[in-house]
């Protein structure tokens, strides 16, 4: 540990610096840049979109100050270069206006964006007669999605009306419910009219995600949520299970076609002729 | 502090037997290496899981080269198929799942919480703070003793019919009730079984740690004389004892759930493989969350305060000056082992909150990064006007403060549940809370080892190989989890088997890409790459014992603080003579003294007498 004392600037370090300098910020450029984030084709995800960048850039602008910082200490405040240390330190308080200016963006993201983003997706649902409504039941594996059908009207169901060929225990004795029809796997919704989901599993929890729509709500057995979103692009979109759910958790494989509003009804109108008997929704 | 013994034909003051001296011992000196053996030898264990995960993951369906037939062989076929060629040794989704839950769990519980808090708190803080021994010796080896059982009865679980919890580390209920329903105990049961003998262990580790620090400090050790470790091991200890008891409760509900038909966490109308599950019903899976999660996140805490304790002392020394704003960050330490309990929901955003609870929690959750950032900016300020010495642990140290940054910031995209929404349960969180654990404590664990070795031993470790070690590891560290926030962004849903396959963009539907679902390859070799570049430090270890570079002072790196002022390896008692204490713990580089550093009982003029041992008394 006898080092000789050089004056000089430790090159080799001084190039390992400045390349650990470049490479995060280009990694955080790269990560929150549209070449890396899943294209959004949804109405509401934008402003989700905005926020992760906001943030970024205050994280990106953190770390590259710390890392400057960091690396310019590293040079100059080495045994070499300051045999005998500096017993005060840094005397100003620069770091607590630092400190401040930290919290004050983060409250403004808080306040000016995270709170309000959060609370239209989970307070300002779009009324049911202006959308589409599904009610999403997830079990193991499986996406369930049962449509009311021309008329939007959902049958009754109840635990009692159980049976092996109606796991979701249907009323078949309500009107409504030969217009109603269950599809398994494969949903579909119209494009630019808001999509309304209610979530509930039959069995475990499952967490109903769809990254291009910027849609994710935990489906929870025993309860039901509600989560909306409004495609605007014709797709179809992959539905991905984002929680746990048991050995083929990862092939919980789903998908949402997004179609013209004429090929919905379409569609919709041949699948309830087949009405919810049909299987009960099984492939 | 040894109670006399009633045993007429035990002579008095005699020298304790290997398994007295040993197994079942009472000194602190010796329970903190043994957690810190057994810590370590988990450590390996849940890295190794990893491994053999990380295979599955970038070759999905191919055996595994190595020990694929040898785990066909212990484990069976349920957990072990072949691939279509027919070779034997394909991790199949029942293993993927167990290894996943036994990984995170002995990571967390097994390795990180028993060498950070019972390894370095067992033998450093009572010599830090001039004490004999721990306040309640017994209680001490009790705790180390159920945290071996937990230990031993996880390892059991491997081997018995279904193989160990498959339900992620955080068993949600109802998946870890349904899971494996067939076999009966299970996987499951053993973990709750562990844990419950695991958090039992801390319970009684945390009680000894808050009396000792509270009781047991030397005259003139006052509360803003502590070093810092003290301090961060002193608000681990309150969150072990505050946090951890809820989980312990639910376990036991849950153990209940899973076989005793009770029903918790489950509720009404349960359908499972399209048959009525069987239980009366009226539970609620949320009640879990909340209760797993009031223990998980102070646990976050658990697992990072003691690392930023070694850290510290580790910086103190090898800059050579005081800690910058020791006092800011006492208050922070102790501002965040508060908030860290009311932080808990924000891993439940996407359990159907609504927009007041998640605006509280995320609150409380932004106010916590605000310490975080003071004890960092702290350190950072710290190197300032250092004359720093580049030694092994110092490397691991500084190493230690970037990759900290890095998995604190990465916290706050998750902190706000908006974008929370697109980030939930991605790799994202995985990288982000590895870059916490992984290069963070698991770097502070490395630095404190390669430091308080020479006061363990009497040796040094090798400097050169120390330099090697955390050289690969860095780089290594980093390809493993950088990566990962890419995979995260691009939508990538953590705990999936086959990598995210599944998900790959196909015709005409939108989906992962190639390159995001490819860079699972680089990432697993990365993985093995990271475990050879442990093995120097393995072979240093032991080499070290017999071989290491004898020290020549008693104070090997010219410390202030009281562990440097013992014998070396201290004895039973630890101090020879009574110790007072004059001064803060980071008086380095004192203008006008005649040595760069002041240790903590040196007398400030001539040497008075000094007073009797309080501890004595």
């Amino acid at each position: 540990m006898q080092e000789s004392p050089k004056k000089g600037l430790n090159w080799w370090l001084f190039f390992a610096s400045a390349l650990l300098l470049i490479i995060p910020t280009c990694y955080v450029v790269y990560n929150i840049s549209p070449a890396n984030m899943p294209r959004n084709d949804s109405a509401q995800g934008g402003e989700i979109d905005h926020l992760i960048t906001y943030v970024h850039v205050l994280m990106g602008a953190l770390f590259v100050g710390w890392l400057g910082f960091f690396f310019y200490v590293l040079l100059r405040f080495n045994k070499n270069r300051q045999p005998v240390a500096d017993y005060a330190g840094v005397k100003s308080h620069a770091s607590t206006w630092l400190e401040a200016v930290v919290a004050i963006f983060e409250a403004v993201l808080l306040i000016g964006f995270a709170i309000p983003v959060w609370s239209r997706a989970v307070d300002k649902f779009p009324k049911e007669n202006e959308a589409t409504v599904i009610k999403v039941i997830a079990q193991q594996f499986q996406w369930n999605g049962w449509y009311p059908g021309p008329h939007g009207v959902f049958c009754t169901n109840d635990a009692k009306f159980f049976s092996g060929d109606n796991t979701f225990g249907l009323d078949k004795s309500d009107p409504h419910y030969k217009e109603n029809f269950i599809v398994a796997k494969d949903l579909v919704v119209p494009v630019g009219k808001p999509v309304l989901v209610y979530i509930s599993s039959l069995d475990v929890i499952h967490c109903f995600a769809c990254k291009p729509l910027r849609i994710t709500q935990d489906a929870i057995p025993g309860m039901v949520f509600p989560a909306h979103f409004t495609p605007v692009k014709l797709g179809t979109y992959q539905i991905n299970c984002a929680q746990l759910c048991g050995l083929s958790h990862y092939g919980m494989r789903g998908t949402i076609k997004v179609v013209s509003q004429t090929d919905y009804d379409k569609w919709v109108a041949e699948k309830s002729k087949a009405g919810a008997s049909a299987g009960g929704g099984y492939e | 502090m040894e109670s006399t013994t009633h045993d007429a034909h035990a002579p008095p003051h005699q020298e304790p037997g290997f398994w007295q001296k040993y197994i079942f011992s009472t000194d602190h000196k010796v329970i903190g290496l043994q957690y810190g053996i057994t810590g370590l030898m988990f450590l390996f264990m849940g890295f190794c899981l990893m491994t053999m995960m990380r295979w599955q993951l970038a070759y999905p369906g191919h055996p595994i080269p190595i020990v694929g037939k040898l785990l066909f062989r212990v484990l069976g076929e349920d957990m072990v198929g072949k691939d279509a060629a027919g070779h034997v040794g394909v991790m199949m989704p029942g293993l993927y799942n167990s290894f996943g839950a036994m990984h995170g769990t002995i990571m967390v519980f097994l390795a990180i919480v028993p060498l950070a808090f019972g390894a370095f708190g067992n033998f450093v803080t009572p010599l830090q703070i001039g004490a004999p021994d721990m306040a309640f010796p017994r209680v001490n080896m009790v705790s180390y003793q159920f945290y071996f059982m937990g230990g031993i009865i996880m390892l059991a679980s491997f081997f018995i019919p279904g193989g160990a919890a498959q339900s992620g580390w955080t068993s949600y209920s109802p998946l870890a009730t349904v899971a494996d329903m067939g076999t009966r105990p299970n996987g499951q049961t053993f973990w709750i079984i562990g844990m419950v003998f695991l958090i039992s262990s801390s319970l009684l580790g945390a009680v000894n740690f808050i009396t000792t620090i509270i009781q047991m400090r030397a005259e003139g050790l006052t509360w803003m004389r502590l070093p810092f470790f003290v301090w961060a091991q002193f608000v681990t200890g309150f969150l072990l004892l505050l946090a951890f008891p809820p989980l312990e409760a639910a376990a036991v509900l849950q153990l209940g759930d899973n076989l005793l038909h009770t029903s918790f966490f489950l509720p009404t109308g349960l359908v499972v493989s399209g048959q009525h599950l069987h239980v009366s019903g009226g539970g609620s899976p949320l009640l879990w969350q909340h209760l797993f999660w009031f223990l998980g996140h102070p646990e976050v805490y658990v697992l990072i305060l003691p690392g930023m304790g070694i850290v510290t002392e580790i910086i103190a020394c090898n800059t050579r000056k005081p800690i910058w704003g020791y006092r800011s960050m006492v208050y922070s330490v102790l501002t965040i082992g508060f908030l860290s309990f009311i932080v808990w929901a924000h891993h439940m955003y996407l359990t159907g909150m609504g927009t007041r609870i998640a605006t509280f929690f995320q609150t409380t959750t932004m106010m916590i990064s605000i310490p975080s950032v003071i004890i960092l900016t702290s350190l950072f300020i710290s190197l300032w006007g250092a004359s720093m010495r580049f030694n092994t642990p110092m490397l691991f140290a500084l190493g230690f403060l970037p990759m900290f940054g890095i998995g604190g910031l990465t916290g706050l995209p998750l902190g706000f549940n908006a974008s929370d929404i697109h980030l939930h349960d991605t790799y994202y969180v995985i990288a982000h809370f590895h870059y916490v654990v992984a290069p963070g404590t698991i770097f502070a664990l490395f630095a404190g080892i390669y430091y308080w070795y020479p006061k363990v031993t009497g040796r040094f470790m090798n400097e050169f190989w120390g330099r090697v070690h955390f050289a690969l590891s860095f780089i290594f560290m980093n390809l493993v989890f950088m990566p990962m926030f890419i995979q995260g962004m691009a939508g990538l849903s953590r705990r999936m088997y086959d990598g995210g396959a599944t998900y790959a963009a196909q015709d005409g539907v939108v989906g992962l890409s190639k390159q995001v679902i490819g860079l699972n390859i680089p990432i697993s070799h990365a993985v093995w790459a990271l475990g050879l570049a442990q093995l120097p430090f393995v072979i240093n270890f032991f080499w070290s014992i017999r071989r290491g570079k004898k020290i020549t002072s008693d104070n090997p790196w010219q410390a202030t603080t009281l562990e440097w002022q013992t014998p070396t390896p201290p004895p039973h008692g630890n101090f020879e003579k009574p110790v007072e204490v004059f001064r803060g713990p980071y008086e380095y580089s004192v203008p006008g003294h005649a040595t760069d550093f002041t240790p903590q009982n040196e007398p400030p003029t001539a040497a008075p007498a000094p007073h009797g041992n309080p501890l004595l008394s």
